[in-house]
């Protein structure tokens, strides 16, 4: 059974060849670390986002593995250099068979 | 029979001159957005960082998903351009057919009454999800709840709540929020308790919440008796609190720490 | 009926001691800290599993939190690494270890030489006011690192369960 959630890239859709661009990507994701009791004094199990990666026009740019210690709604903020006209691709992956597929276009002139 | 005449109208004198000082605090009022440190507050003012983006976006989802037995959508009756409802959270709570209705409240009575469908439970996903969407519309927007003669009388109990001691703590909402504001409890400032900001996604419950939410927090924290959701004494204490900060702006939805 | 009654004298004698045995452990802690907070060790050996043997330098990374936290639960992060990001030299990775929380690694992050920058921002959480440590790992293999303190409050009035 997959679940999925909401999430929100923010980077700019037009750039010069060479130049850096900042990309803000965020995930709807309680980010249940594991270590919180619940009223019945068990443990809550651990239910996070674990990876997350970016491929521009299909190579892998940048990758990211995430443990408890990362905030609810996880943000990620990095660069990357617009090298060419394509679309970036955005994948989120997690516990109990999470996934989510986000994608922005850029042109690059 | 004259000096009892002058003894009651010098009281009189003396207790409407305290409501009134106590009504129009002498500090000029301020958000807690102020008190918030520079990270939080662009939490707050960015879209792409508040997380409670998230739930604004649920809701609008929600609002035209067409629920209950009547299978109609919120967007049926109130269109679906996502810009119908602004203007209308700041005027919450309010009158409606006779009963004061926050804007959960009259959520659920348009659930329960148009669409037929079952009420929404309080910080429940799906009744956040709407509030936030239709209290986000409003955004920037002055807080208009005034005194009104349907009011009244809710507001004059609101506001007993808001002076009264409650709690084994024996404390009034007033004497932190309106005499200490400002002042530090533990190690946190004080801050006067405008609800500007409602629903909050608060730092602390790491999701969002509603201002009946809060307000428990508050009681639990004077250890008295919570309001229930929902309930007459939450909707007056709601109105006073909202007429209290009227012709603040609103920042809905709000990050509180 | 035997009823022992206790010298009032040795009570006192025995909570005196009692008291200058914890009172000695508190003054132990406080020179070793590396005792009393139990979770460094776990921290240390979290780097130790991603430098192998290999030194760490002090330097190029900055690592920035703030110095005083209203709440652990979303605290903004960022770290940057000082690169000239070419082909030939970049930061390949970036780690991040939280010495107070229960479990020390934060995340890990991969970048290539197309990064542009070795910048990254996020929110982590951190459980208690603490050490945080930045580890860059370059391409030619060298690791440098920086570490950040902070103080984390608890906002008033909390949520009773």
């Amino acid at each position: 059974m997959s679940k999925t959630s909401h999430t929100k890239i923010t980077m700019p859709s037009t750039e010069k060849k060479g130049q850096i661009i900042e990309i803000r990507a965020i995930a709807q994701h309680d980010m249940e670390t594991g270590f919180r009791y619940g009223d019945d004094g068990k443990v809550i199990p651990r239910d996070i986002i674990h990876l997350f990666s970016c491929s521009y026009n299909g190579v892998e740019v940048f990758k990211a593995d995430l443990y408890p210690g990362m905030g609810a709604n996880p943000l990620i903020v990095f660069t990357t250099i617009a090298t060419e006209t394509g679309t970036l691709e955005f994948k989120w992956a997690g516990d109990n068979g999470y996934e989510a597929i986000d994608q922005s276009s850029i042109t690059v002139s | 029979m004259k000096i009892w005449l002058l003894i009651a109208f010098a009281l009189s004198i003396v207790s409407c001159g305290a409501f009134a000082s106590s009504d129009s605090p002498s500090k000029e009022r301020q958000s807690s957005y102020e008190f918030m440190t520079l990270e939080n507050k662009a939490m707050q003012d960015d879209p792409n960082l508040n997380p409670a983006m998230f739930w604004v976006m649920d809701g609008q989802s929600l609002w035209n998903f067409k629920s209950g037995q009547n299978n109609v959508a919120c967007a049926s009756c109130h269109g679906e351009s996502g810009k119908t409802m602004r203007g209308v959270a700041t005027q919450f709570p309010k009158i409606m057919n006779g009963k004061l209705q926050t804007l959960e409240g009259q959520i659920n009575q348009c659930r329960v009454g148009r669409q037929n469908a079952p009420a929404l439970a309080y910080e429940s996903k799906d009744l956040l999800a709407l509030t936030a969407f239709i209290a986000g519309q409003s955004k920037g927007l002055p807080i208009t709840v005034h005194e009104t003669s349907e009011n009244k009388a809710d507001l004059k109990q609101g506001r007993q709540w808001f002076y009264e001691r409650m709690g084994q703590l024996n404390l009034s909402c007033a004497q932190c929020h309106e005499d200490r504001a400002g002042l530090k409890l533990g190690g946190s400032l004080i801050p006067q308790g405008h609800p500007t900001a409602y629903p909050i996604y608060r730092l602390e419950w790491q999701t969002l919440g509603s201002l009946q939410r809060r307000l428990r927090n508050c009681m639990s924290g004077v250890r008295a008796k919570q309001f229930e959701y929902g309930s007459p004494e939450m909707a007056q204490l709601e109105l006073f609190l909202m007429w209290r900060s009227r012709g603040m702006p609103l920042e809905s939805p709000g990050v509180r720490p | 009926m035997n009823i022992r009654i206790q010298n009032p004298k040795s009570i006192s004698t025995q909570r005196r001691n009692w008291l200058t045995a914890s009172g000695l452990l508190g003054v132990y802690a406080w020179c070793h800290p590396f005792l009393a907070f139990a979770k460094k060790p776990e921290a240390m050996q979290a780097i130790e599993k991603i430098v192998g043997s290999n030194p760490i330098n002090d330097g190029k990374v900055k690592l920035t939190i703030p110095p005083l936290i209203e709440n652990g639960n979303l605290v903004a992060l960022k770290v940057s690494v000082q690169s000239p990001m070419t082909a030939t030299d970049y930061v390949a990775a970036i780690y991040v270890i939280a010495e107070g929380n229960p479990l020390p690694n934060i995340f890990s992050a991969y970048l290539s030489a197309r990064s542009g920058t070795a910048t990254i921002s996020t929110r982590v959480r951190l459980a208690d006011s603490q050490r945080v440590w930045a580890i860059a790992q370059m391409s030619d293999g060298s690791f440098w690192r920086d570490h950040a303190d902070t103080m984390v409050t608890l906002s008033a009035c909390t949520e009773m369960p």
